[in-house]
């Protein structure tokens, strides 16, 4: 084997170099010449090629993401904001907690059960990186349609990698969401989040200072799985899923746990100055990442890096994915004590480098020297793009064909019927197929999951203080107006956090966008980032941190444009927490916000008719504001014993899973002058139903009143009824509902 | 008592705050540790025990801190396992019968429905002999195996601590979810009491009894 050195790169200048095969383009390969004044040698060449893929370097959405940061909201609840592996907000009485959602698209389509458990894994990782302890995951999950037959393959192997690794690390999964449209079929969604908890002086940060301190690698050894993943899989768009299986990762979710355990021990015996999980781009991010943001120097004896296969060329050593991996800062004097832990807990870990003061990352190679970059210009001076934007020609079509005279049910029959036909489309029916292989109860701290509206866990046994979390995002609102869409989808999450009781505090997000080369996907992209910017400037909530997806999609057909958007509370009290299920006998069931007549969009325009058009329900944050105020105050306060947000398929759809939920009957009346139709399909934003307690209702009602919050007394909770019951309308048994809701996910894919 | 940690255990913490709660003290015990700490009864909690690649259990039975409890528990000390633990004292011989992947081939969690059959072990006798409790379930590899002649021997001895109703979740032989030893010292348990001590975090508090009987004692 031959190795490229610098030495040799600087004789033979005008060597062709395969960059094209590895996705750089000729203006990028000249760039490269420049900053160093003569050609890359081929290690360089690996490192600029996948450090300035779309994955890693944001070339496409950096000038678009800036938003996040020039209109973040002032608030005194960020510690760590955007820009380091996740961000970390302050929950009070000394806790921090940070989270962070990831996208793992491409691989799961390839390999469906591996891509979606190193999904899980590298999101961990990220949240371990900052010092906490990961003490929740939760999952985002789109697919072509529940009927279709790939999606028999994919669903089962992305649910089963998902709790397979998962389960393994003991980290219960408190929610997410499954949704099948057409559009995701040949590239499906797998978006995982991971929540961690720490003190506020144990934040971890990526950084290599101290000229002398040692850099040690720890975890796995480094073998060829997930050989330019980034660049390959995650920067283009993709055709043949078999050819691509080799840049797929392999987990083996035993090797976290114990990586896990050893290193909060090293963080609570503060053996370290900086550290950076092993993830997209492997060695080539991790060092050039610790070093721009740290002293700037750093020197890497790579030959030291354990392997498994020996034969593994330096090239491929530092583009490997091999899972399970993580770097560390150690100052000399803790080296012994940080090589104990690792003993201890069976964790390889080799000293590979030091950290210097040249301001280059220089790597050797059996005494060689093979890198010699300034290491910002790879991990940070990457290109930026200006992609060409334009509102696809289509867009005006979906107002003016907006299904407004779409045939709509109107007796009492047709209404039961539509129920029954909605509850039982797989977006809404029951989902416990794929929750019931999720462990939600191990580390014993979590309050509220699946199928609530958030997922809730107590930060720790010895306080009441607890985080709620919501994932949300509606492609079809996105398509039809993709700034109101990703509105809504921020909206949902946040009202979802505070119907469980929890302040609202900041927001994580994953973006998952067809080709940014095709400028429709890019006017799709801008109008969405914008609309999220804006949104969470007006809520105060600012952006912590998130991951952009592009090239979802197949040949020329995109997926729905789908912001991810992931919103965290906190609680003060977790057992004041308000869950979803109806259950005091006689407690009146209030419609809090306004229904109006909207349907774009909608599950029962989809369900029933096929049809995606007409616009989005209009969004009014400072509405959703006073909403979750009433809601949190309410819940702090005891007015409410239950508490379901109204999104898809609107108030049917959360009566029914309140009545499911609680195992109790309901009497519902339509309120006068409303069309009952509209009353329960409706998607409105900015509503829930709430249940107060007899004794409440004075206190609550004049809350509402106070406050301008429109409040609509609809009906009464009946413990000893087996029926939901419209008035006027039409009356369903529970065991109907039940039947109807409760099979769709277990026929199609227990088969 | 004790709660033995091996590296992929996962609800070794759940174990002993469920020790707490109940009024006991959790002592943790780790893996490679020869001697049991003078401890009184024994804890082997939920999780992949060195990952379990080879077989749930396999592995763990040839830990150190195993001798001692193999040795102790012939002597009489009380021996709990849960979930991976009970498929760990299957491996030990402390137990007779093996655990099997699932019928349905998939993980499964859920808040079960199980029948206390015999309330006289020293685990179980917080109970009542027929009592129904709600206990989550959560396994890959459930499904308790045994030869018929086993089964019956057990079934006749009055061994099986607790079985599945509503329901097997895992296609346990005759709906076994628990069984002791013939003095009554050990039991291996699928489900998972120590997440049914608290209302808030578990199904609820129908599992305290697995762990109160010695604090009430």
């Amino acid at each position: 084997m031959t190795i490229d050195t610098v030495k040799a790169a600087k004789k033979s200048s005008k060597q062709e170099q395969p960059y094209t095969e590895l996705g750089l383009k000729d203006d990028e390969y000249e760039r490269i010449r420049q900053i160093l004044g003569r050609r890359p040698t081929s290690s360089e060449l690996t490192m600029y090629s996948v450090m300035w893929s779309e994955h890693c370097s944001y070339k496409s959405s950096k000038i678009h993401l800036k938003q996040f940061a020039d209109k973040a909201p002032k608030t005194d609840a960020l510690l760590v904001g955007i820009g380091e592996n996740a961000g970390v907000v302050d929950a009070g009485e000394g806790w921090a907690v940070t989270f962070k959602i990831e996208s793992h698209n491409h691989p799961s389509f390839v390999e469906p059960y591996q891509g979606a458990a190193t999904g899980v894994g590298g999101i961990v990782r990220d949240i371990l990186t900052m010092g906490a302890r990961p003490v929740a995951v939760m999952d985002s999950l789109r697919f072509g349609k529940a009927d279709a037959h790939d999606t028999g393959r994919l669903l089962p192997g992305v649910v089963a990698g998902v709790g397979g690794y998962g389960n393994c690390l003991g980290l219960p999964n408190i929610g997410g969401e499954v949704f099948f449209d057409e559009s995701y079929a040949g590239n499906p969604l797998v978006n995982a989040l991971c929540v961690g908890v720490m003190r506020t002086d144990a934040i971890k940060l990526a950084s290599a200072k101290g000229k002398g301190n040692k850099v040690i690698l720890f975890g796995a050894k480094t073998g060829r799985d997930g050989i330019g993943g980034v660049s390959v899989l995650a920067s283009a768009t993709f055709e043949d899923g078999d050819a691509k299986r080799p840049s797929v990762q392999v987990g083996d979710p035993f090797a976290e746990k114990v990586l896990i355990e050893c290193c909060l021990e090293i963080f609570a015996a503060d053996l370290v100055t900086g550290i950076q999980d092993l993830g997209g781009a492997g060695l080539s991010c991790a060092t050039t990442e610790l070093a721009s943001a740290g002293d700037g120097g750093m020197r890497i004896d790579l030959d030291r890096v354990p392997l498994r296969e020996a034969s593994m060329a330096p090239e491929e050593v530092l583009a490997s994915e091999s899972q399970e991996r993580m770097c560390a800062i150690v100052e000399p004097g803790k080296v012994d004590a940080f090589l104990e832990v690792c003993r201890k807990w069976d964790v390889l870990a080799t000293v590979i480098g030091e950290v210097t003061n040249t301001g280059r990352l220089q790597i050797y190679w059996n005494g060689d020297q093979i890198v010699d970059v300034p290491p910002r210009t790879v991990a940070h001076e990457g290109p930026v793009y200006e992609r060409p934007i334009q509102k696809p020609p289509e867009q005006d079509a979906y107002v003016r064909h907006d299904g407004s005279k779409l045939p709509r049910p109107r007796t009492g029959d047709e209404l039961r019927d539509t129920l029954l036909k909605v509850m039982a489309s797989p977006n809404i029916a029951d989902k416990s197929w794929v929750t019931d292989q999720y462990d939600r109860y191990v580390l014993g701290n979590t309050v509220l999951a699946q199928p609530e509206d958030a997922g809730m866990v107590r930060l720790s046994e010895d306080t009441n203080r607890g985080v709620a979390i919501s994932t949300d995002g509606n492609g079809r609102y996105t398509l039809l107006d993709p700034y109101v869409g990703a509105q809504l989808a921020l909206a949902e999450a946040y009202r979802n956090v505070a119907t469980t009781g929890a302040r609202p505090l900041a927001v994580t997000n994953c973006l998952n966008f067809g080709s940014p080369e095709d400028p429709g996907v890019m006017w799709q992209f801008s109008e969405a980032v914008r609309g999220l910017a804006d949104g969470c400037q007006q809520l105060g909530i600012p952006v912590t941190g998130g991951n952009v997806s592009f090239y979802n999609q197949t040949g020329h057909s995109s997926i729905l444009p789908t912001p991810v958007i992931g919103v965290l509370g906190v609680i003060d009290d977790v057992t004041r927490r308000t869950p979803h299920a109806f259950r005091t006998d006689g407690a009146h069931i209030y419609l809090l916000g306004d229904t109006r007549d909207e349907f774009g969009g909608s599950e029962w325009m989809d369900v029933v008719h096929g049809f995606v058009g007409g616009k989005p329900p209009a969004v009014d944050l400072e509405r959703e504001r006073l909403l979750a105020d009433v809601l949190v105050d309410a819940s702090r306060d005891g007015m409410i014993d239950s508490a379901h947000d109204l999104a898809d398929a609107g108030l049917a759809a959360a009566l029914v899973e309140s009545c499911l939920h609680g195992h109790a009957g309901a009497r519902v009346a339509v309120p006068d002058g409303v069309d009952p139709f509209v009353f329960l399909f409706a998607e409105s934003a900015g509503r829930a139903i709430v249940t107060v307690p007899r004794s409440e209702e004075a206190r609550f009602t004049e809350l509402c009143a106070a406050r301008g919050l429109p409040h609509t007394s609809i009906g009464i909770v009946d413990l000893l009824s087996a029926d939901l019951e419209l008035q006027d309308d039409f009356s369903v048994s529970l065991a109907e509902l039940r039947a109807a809701w409760s099979t769709p996910l277990r026929t199609l894919f227990d088969a | 008592m004790g709660v033995v940690t091996f590296p992929g255990s996962l609800d070794d913490r759940d174990a002993a705050r469920a020790v707490r709660v109940a009024g006991g003290e959790a002592v943790p015990l780790w893996h490679g540790d020869s001697t049991l700490s003078e401890v009184d009864a024994v804890i082997l909690p939920g999780g992949f025990s060195y990952g379990d690649y080879l077989r749930a259990g396999a592995i763990a039975r040839f830990a150190p801190v195993m001798e001692a409890i193999v040795k102790a528990a012939k002597d009489g000390l009380p021996v709990l396992g849960i979930c991976n633990g009970f498929q760990v004292l299957c491996e030990s011989h402390l137990l007779p019968g093996a655990l099997i992947r699932n019928d349905h081939r998939k993980f499964v969690c859920r808040d079960q429905r199980l029948i206390v059959e015999n309330a006289s072990t020293h685990w179980t006798a917080g109970y009542q002999k027929g009592q129904e409790i709600v206990v989550p379930i959560k396994n890959g590899e459930g499904g308790y195996v045994a030869d018929e002649h086993v089964l019956d021997m057990l079934e006749a001895e009055g061994r099986v601590v607790a079985r599945y109703t509503d329901g097997n979740p895992n296609g346990s032989l005759r709906d076994i979810a628990g069984i002791t030893n013939e003095a009554g010292n050990v039991v291996g348990l699928m489900p998972h009491p120590e997440h049914a001590v608290e209302a808030l975090t578990g199904s609820g508090t129908d599992g305290l009894g697995f762990f109160s009987w010695m604090s009430g004692k």
